[in-house]
């Protein structure tokens, strides 16, 4: 099975005074590699400009760029084809120079508490013996602690937080599955990338989802909030230790204040993402 | 003084080495031309000259203060007029030692950051790695510009016979003193310039010129003009150690920057000129790895440049030293120094370290645990002396708290015996008196070769039968000589 998936992203961000300063670290470029196969790509900006690319630690493509001072608007757009193909889930072996041990350090989003130490009770044996079949039960029991329920959460909240509030989205069920994986002394970590959902070409957000490494099968895709291991529906984009080292864009940006204080505008962020399968003759989205 | 930890040990029972006078009296070859110049000069001369140096460096201390914005943030380090002497064919093992450890230093932490060849062949436990927020994931897989890691070392060495040198600790990630051994040259040579031509001394004055060439040879990719732009950057005023970054900058030609005088912009990082902003190609930072940027490290710094490690990744600009060189300070890894100089450059290595017990082995542990009275025990990421028991000066309450601690933590600690460190006289009211002694060599490195300023920083214990040569707890310094052949 395969498919080609057109993917549109942008986002916006629109400030009620002048850009002072701003930097943007971009992980929005997809690679090809063992699931899918990138037949175009293009990262646009308005209202900022490239500084830097390079491959990160993770072997993530990253971009900096620096924000226009005097710009009240940005606007930076990813959008491309990729082919997909699926692989039940196996993400391919380990590479790169970062050891595995790296992926069972905690990071501040997936620092493990009783919360953490709770949901893994009785899995020790088990992750030792079976880890694919332990990681496959962890999906069962994140599904269970923490319900899907957009609004709740943002993208600083810790995995300990999630859990004990027992709601959150795709990233907040990914950083618990991560946690409890890592609790059982399994490598994992976090994905970034693109969903293709029935019936819902515009989409809010991009998505996340979790990776275990198990010996002799390599990383392993398991997608908490769906309930599956990721197929020819998804596009990876950028990997990590948790959302941070993964995140489509970080950054640091200051304002000064507006000119017309009275003026009742509010610093905005606005997302538009579309993801469909391509047209056979579609050649870039 | 900077990293170094300077805890020399010594056992007062046992004869320790001095570096002037045989057992018998006789004076060593070493300080032969200094003696005689000494027996020459009118009596009292040392002590004259001890009160003309004290003024000398207050005269400084004071322009040093210039740029402090409040007290005590400068201060006096006492100075001995007393040379330490070492001869050219000492000087030249001791050259061949720290080559090889420097070498085999910047493969170590090139392997670290690659394929970890050194664990993968069990020569190195993966624990010391793994938890160690020492090492830098954001270094993996990244070689800095010329592949050089260490751009300035710091071997602190210390004596215990004619020809036995052992390494105390390695400063891989800062090592900072340079500027006095400078100063006591300079110092020296005002209060008695006929003992110069008297004696030959080979030059540590060119330091700063040599450190100039040694990071303009480390250009990073993106550098295309005649001539490398390098700066230095400070912390600021309020560092302890902010005249030596303001002296250096000023003796190389270099521009001094804070953080808020750089931006990433063009590709580059870029420094604020009367001329607009212009691209530094290499950094001499004295920011720790932690504050060095706020959008890869800790995001509350305002001390280092947002994107420099995205310009540094890109080929953009050189770090020195390069971030993440401190793993190969932590003293476990210390410890594994003999086999990774062996494992690096296929050689038996020349200097040996101080023998050390690694407190993580359940028979190290109990030989240390039997003998804390006897030890040194250190934690294995601390520096400055911290959290550390010295046996031989503690009660025996001391020793059975720190027994516990070992036992809870056995993987923090590793324990030192107390050396027989060798002395040299210092200048004191009843005439020359035998004091302990390191030093720290500095040591340069480029694409070009590995560089070391004959010399370096002798500290020196001023308390009578002391082993701290801290300089916060009664050290000083001496001037290092090598002699010409």
């Amino acid at each position: 099975m395969s498919l080609r998936l057109a993917i549109d992203h942008a986002t916006t961000y629109q400030f009620a005074g002048p850009i002072r300063r701003g930097l943007q670290r971009l992980r929005l470029t997809p690679l090809s590699g063992h699931a899918q196969r990138v037949i175009a790509w293009d990262v646009a900006f308005d209202g900022a400009t490239p500084e830097v690319a390079y491959t990160d630690e993770y072997g993530n493509q990253v971009a900096l760029v620096a924000l226009e001072p005097g710009a009240s608007s940005v606007t930076i757009r990813a959008h491309g084809v990729v082919e997909t193909r699926d692989e039940a889930g196996l993400a391919g072996r380990h590479s790169g120079y970062l050891p595995l041990w790296h992926y069972l350090r905690d990071t501040r989003l997936t620092t493990r508490g009783s919360g953490i130490a709770a949901l893994v009770t009785g899995l020790a044996d088990a992750a030792a013996q079976d880890p694919l079949a332990t990681l496959h039960s962890l999906t069962g029991r994140v599904r269970t602690a923490v319900a899907y329920a957009p609004g709740h959460t943002n993208s600083a909240t810790p995995a300990e937080t999630a859990l004990t509030a027992g709601r959150g989205v795709c990233q907040d069920q990914a950083h618990v599955f991560i946690a409890a994986a890592r609790a059982l002394n399994i490598p994992a970590r976090y994905v970034s990338g693109y969903l293709l959902i029935d019936g819902r070409e515009d989409q809010d957000a991009g998505h996340g989802w979790a990776e275990g490494y198990v010996e002799g099968l390599g990383w392993i895709g398991f997608d908490v909030a769906n309930a599956v291991c990721p197929n020819d529906r998804y596009v990876r984009v950028a990997i990590g230790r948790d959302y941070h080292d993964a995140a489509p864009i970080t950054g640091l940006i200051s304002t000064l204040p507006p000119a017309d204080e009275t003026a009742a505008v509010q610093d905005r962020l606005t997302i538009t993402l579309s993801v469909r399968v391509a047209a056979d003759d579609s050649p870039a989205g | 003084m900077g990293s170094g930890s300077g805890e020399l040990m010594t056992t007062p029972s046992l004869p320790c080495f001095d570096e002037m006078r045989e057992p018998d009296g006789t004076v060593r070859p070493a300080y032969a031309g200094y003696r005689a110049w000494l027996d020459a000069q009118a009596p009292g001369l040392l002590k004259r000259k001890g009160l003309e140096a004290e003024a000398f460096f207050r005269r400084t201390g004071i322009t040093f203060n210039v740029y402090g914005a409040t007290d005590g943030e400068e201060r006096l380090i006492p100075f001995d007029p007393v040379p330490r002497i070492i001869t050219a064919g000492q000087w030249r093992k001791l050259s061949r030692g720290i080559e090889q450890r420097v070498r085999a230093l910047n493969a170590f932490l090139h392997d670290l950051y690659h394929r970890q060849e050194i664990v993968r062949a069990g020569r190195l436990p993966e624990r010391l790695l793994q938890g160690n927020l020492a090492w830098l994931p954001q270094m993996a897989g990244f070689t800095p510009p010329g592949g050089v890691y260490t751009h300035i070392v710091g071997i602190d060495l210390v004596r215990t016979g004619e020809d036995e040198f052992l390494v105390l600790e390695d400063n891989a990630r800062t090592p900072s003193g340079v500027s006095y051994m400078l100063e006591n040259r300079e110092t020296m040579m005002a209060m008695f310039p006929e003992l110069f031509t008297r004696v030959r001394v080979r030059e540590v004055s060119d330091y700063p010129r040599r450190l100039a060439r040694s990071l303009a040879a480390c250009a990073p990719p993106a550098f295309t003009g005649d001539k490398p732009v390098v700066a230095v950057l400070t912390p600021g005023i309020y560092n302890s150690a902010y005249f030596e970054h303001a002296f250096l900058a000023d003796q190389m030609g270099a521009e001094l920057v804070e953080g808020s005088d750089l931006k990433v912009t063009g590709g580059r990082v870029a420094m604020r000129t009367t001329r607009g902003w212009q691209p530094v190609d290499v950094i001499y930072r004295r920011v720790d790895d932690d504050y060095l940027d706020p959008l890869t490290f800790n995001p509350d710094s305002a001390l280092g440049v947002a994107g420099i490690m995205d310009v540094y990744r890109a080929g953009g600009i050189t770090i020195a030293n390069a971030p993440g060189t401190g793993i190969a300070d932590d003293k476990a890894i210390y410890s594994f120094m003999p086999e990774i100089v062996e494992f690096y450059t296929g050689e038996p290595p020349i200097l040996p370290n101080v023998p050390t017990w690694r407190c993580s082995e359940p028979d190290a542990l109990a030989y240390v645990l039997d003998n804390l009275a006897e030890l040194v025990v250190k934690e294995v990421h601390g520096s400055g002396g911290y959290g550390m028991l010295i046996g031989p000066t503690s009660s025996r309450k001391e020793i059975a708290a720190f027994a516990a601690k070992l036992r809870a933590r056995p993987d923090n600690y590793i324990a030192q015996p107390t050396l027989s460190l060798s002395t040299v006289p210092i200048f004191t009211r009843a005439g020359l008196a035998p004091r302990h002694v390191d030093l720290r060599p500095f040591v340069l490195v480029s694409p070009n070769g590995i560089d070391i300023t004959p010399g370096g920083l002798t500290r020196v214990a001023l308390k009578k039968g002391s082993l701290v040569v801290n300089s916060s707890q009664g050290g000083g310094t001496k001037d290092s000589w090598v002699l010409d052949d």
